[in-house]
């Protein structure tokens, strides 16, 4: 590694370190019970739309209200997004004219976006309206984003109220996630992002005359869509020359904002913040990677506010640091080594004050090595999966790291929300190990951890692992889910393994050579961003509604601290164990033998 | 039950509104106002016709030209309305292959060239779309145009170091030279 890609590093944990305590206290207030400042600014607005839709703010809900009401209006989201994707050749704003979308890519896409995963099956440049990407998909970059924190508030109010039939009002918390914190904060990121080059209008594409003619070749077809074969079996191909370049346009430095910002990570163009009017400069790319770990890093100083004591905030970030630096750095240095297979050619790998050197396949220029590995552990340690590189082209090892971060749950910084809420699930059940060893009940920030607890915290914890699991040996047993991979030999099960990881984690990156958008990839996929979401989030609010009830405990003798090193340590083991026990041997069938073999 | 329906559609379309409507708009506006060029796609303008944008690398094959990072989008080469890298595992014997014919190519057209050549002229771009290569690649490729332009080697390393950004803020990201700027500067030469 070069010294630069260590100082890139560095200064990016810092800048999110400043940012972290201002952005969580101001969350803080957003959420807090009490009237102050920032909630009296927004009133009128946030009243109206109460009053329009309905909504009694004063209401307090139990957990299967608040459960229902989240599910209601994710289902009603879903809805439209699918609709919309349906009906977008009858509907305004379509420059390009493109048609309906499929059914199965449809359902798949709406669930994607509902569920904060944003895996797309589709290429965005040749397949959305502009009213499909505003009305349907920025919204729920938003809505999706502000769900998971809503949920993430009143499960800490669980651990904060005493003896409480009910855990907060969604309607509320949603709105105020929506209101206060993720549509300014966009706002201010579109408009640096814009500033560096990311168009945001709504003009249709540009064309340009190229410089230099360049020639088109496609396989010629036949009348039934089957490529043409000439006598000695090689498909015919038709040549003509291209004089002119169509340059994207739309508005889409409002939408990457979010997409960043929310953890979402869906692309307006088909790659994603490596597309240079996406991603543009280094500065850029600097700003969408701190928009990643903004709200997950600041919602942990909040849940220590919340709780009413920062250390147990500062415990759960020390334990994401741990876990995620040596992997970020793991990811950096594996990348800037280099291809093994491109050994034997002319070519000059190494670093120099000229080049980045290292591994550039599937790579920009303007991020080389260390802006790429860096987004790549951040994409995938928080649940954006957004992506500045070619996730499929790095290297065996570069590949495992982020893998291995959405394997882990989630809980790296993870979504907005659903990052920390996971984390807790972990923290709930360390706990309750400790618990075991000294052979007390387990506590944590005050409240008895009891069977129903440590039941919906395993459940929160299992769900995921057990549909990565068995939703990838589906996919492997089955013609129609080989069929969609692209690269021969252990990169193609590390394929379809990680589609399945990131569906199932609510990521949303891919080792893009997998043909994912058809019916078997889209429902499978499909399946487990649902499943995976919303058992997830009910689990925890029903932890929540049960916790909520309780007692509060004074803090006694034996009780385990949980804002110490050694509970921080505790916490770390418990979330490697888990994630490699379970994925250690699907690992080794990809990535690890890619790496074995690829170093003979 | 009733009344959570009703309350989640009219929020859906009230909170669509803010974030659908609202949001995209004022953001366009303040952006067309504080950065017309940048969010317009920063297009290079001749004669008040748009011939290109900085952002977006075209595909250049002649030995006159400083050639880009290799592209995998389809049909053509640059093919900015379809975004994508090659998706090629780092195992994958076609990656090889695909560099293989790359240094051939840089080799047909430089016969005497014979240093290694810079990783970033021979892998394709994440986007297929970079409109940049690293100074070792462009140094690589300034005694072959300077050749073919009838140019003296200095005379057409001062343009590339005109072509040329560091890194930003001095520490972000790599140093890399723009091709088309590069390209349109010779020709304009």
């Amino acid at each position: 590694m070069t010294t630069n890609d260590f100082l890139q590093t560095a200064i990016y944990l810092v800048v999110l370190l400043l940012l972290l305590k201002p952005v969580g206290s101001y969350m803080a207030k957003v959420f807090a019970e009490t009237p102050n400042g920032v909630l009296r600014a927004g009133r009128p607005v946030e009243n109206l739309l109460y009053r329009l839709s309905g909504v009694r703010a004063e209401e307090q809900m139990g957990w299967r209200r608040y459960a229902i009401a989240m599910l209601i209006f994710n289902m009603a989201g879903l809805v439209v997004v699918y609709a919309l994707q349906r009906l977008q050749q009858w509907l305004p704003l379509n420059p390009q004219h493109f048609g309906a979308v499929t059914p199965d890519s449809a359902m798949n896409t709406a669930i994607s976006f509902v569920s904060n995963t944003n895996w797309q099956g589709y290429a965005s440049e040749s397949t959305m309206s502009y009213l499909t990407q505003m009305l349907g998909l920025a919204v729920q970059n938003f809505l999706s984003a502000a769900t998971g924190i809503a949920v993430l508030v009143a499960v800490v109010r669980g651990f904060v109220r005493r003896g409480a039939d009910s855990i907060g009002n969604f309607w509320v918390d949603m709105t105020r996630s929506t209101l206060y914190i993720l549509v300014p904060f966009s706002l201010v990121i579109a408009l640096l992002l814009a500033s560096q080059g990311v168009v945001q209008n709504f003009r249709s594409y540009v064309d340009v005359p190229l410089v230099e003619h360049t020639t088109a070749v496609e396989t010629v077809k036949d009348a039934a869509g089957n490529t043409v074969k000439d006598a000695a079996g090689k498909d015919v191909t038709k040549e003509t020359t291209v004089t002119t370049q169509t340059l994207p346009m739309g508005p889409a430095a409002s939408q990457i904002a979010i997409k960043q910002l929310g953890t979402n990570g869906g692309g307006f163009f088909n790659a994603n913040s490596a597309h240079p009017y996406e991603n543009p400069t280094p500065f850029s790319n600097f700003i969408e990677m701190l928009a990643i770990f903004l709200i997950p890093a600041g919602l942990c100083f909040t849940f220590g506010s919340m709780v009413g004591d920062r250390r147990q905030g500062w415990a759960i970030l020390a334990t994401m640091l741990l876990i995620f630096v040596p992997l970020a750095l793991g990811a950096v240095a594996a990348e800037q080594a280099g291809n093994p297979a491109l050994h034997g050619l002319a070519i000059d790998q190494q670093a120099s004050t000229l080049q980045a050197g290292g591994n550039m396949e599937g790579k920009e220029t303007r991020f080389g090595i260390a802006a790429s590995g860096l987004f790549t552990a951040i994409t995938t340690a928080a649940s954006c999966g957004a992506v500045n590189n070619m996730h499929d082209s790095l290297t065996p090892l570069g590949g495992l790291v982020p893998m291995w971060l959405m394997q882990l749950g989630e809980v790296i910084f993870g979504g907005v929300g659903s990052g920390l809420y996971g984390m807790l699930a972990f923290a709930v059940v360390a706990v309750f190990i400790a618990g075991l060893m000294v052979g007390r009940t387990p506590e944590y920030l005050g409240k008895k951890i009891e069977a129903h607890e440590m039941k919906m915290a395993s459940l929160a914890v299992l769900v995921p692992c057990a549909l990565v699991v068995i939703c990838t040996a589906i996919a492997v047993a089955t013609p129609a889910g080989v069929a969609g991979v692209a690269n021969p030999g252990a990169h193609g099960f590390s394929e379809m393994l990680y589609a399945v990881t990131s569906a199932s984690n609510n990521n949303g990156s891919a080792f893009g050579g997998l043909s994912a958008n058809t019916p078997f990839w889209n429902v499978l996929l499909g399946l487990c961003m649902y499943f995976s979401r919303f058992l997830l989030a009910i689990a925890m609010l029903a932890m929540a509604g049960s916790l909520a009830a309780k007692r509060h405990v004074p803090p006694s003798a034996g009780t385990l601290p949980t804002h110490t090193p050694l509970f921080i340590t505790l916490l770390a083991c418990v979330v490697i164990v888990v994630g490699a026990l379970t994925f250690l041997p699907a690992l080794a069938l990809g990535p690890i033998a890619e790496f074995l073999m690829s170093a003979h | 039950m009733v009344r959570l329906i009703r309350s989640a559609i009219v929020m859906l379309l009230l909170l669509t509104a803010v974030t659908g409507v609202f949001y995209p708009l004022v953001a366009t506006g303040l952006a067309q106002a504080l950065f017309p060029s940048q969010a317009n796609g920063s297009l290079i303008e001749k004669d008040g016709k748009p011939v290109g944008s900085t952002l977006i690398g075209q595909s250049f094959t002649g030995a006159k030209y400083f050639w880009g990072r290799p592209s995998a989008t389809t049909p053509q080469p640059n093919n900015a309305a379809a975004s994508t890298g090659s998706n090629l595992g780092p195992t994958n014997p076609a990656l090889a292959d695909a560099a293989r014919q790359r240094i051939d190519a840089l080799h047909a057209a430089d016969p005497d060239n014979h240093a290694p050549v810079p990783v970033d002229l021979v892998t394709a771009s994440g986007s297929g779309l970079d409109p940049e290569i690293s100074p070792a690649a462009a140094a690589y490729q300034v005694p072959r145009v300077a050749r073919a332009r009838g140019l003296s080697e200095s005379q057409v390393q001062a343009m590339v170091a005109m072509a040329t950004t560091g890194r930003q803020l001095g520490v972000l990201g790599e140093p890399r030279v723009n091709v088309l700027k590069l390209n349109m500067a010779l020709d304009a030469h």
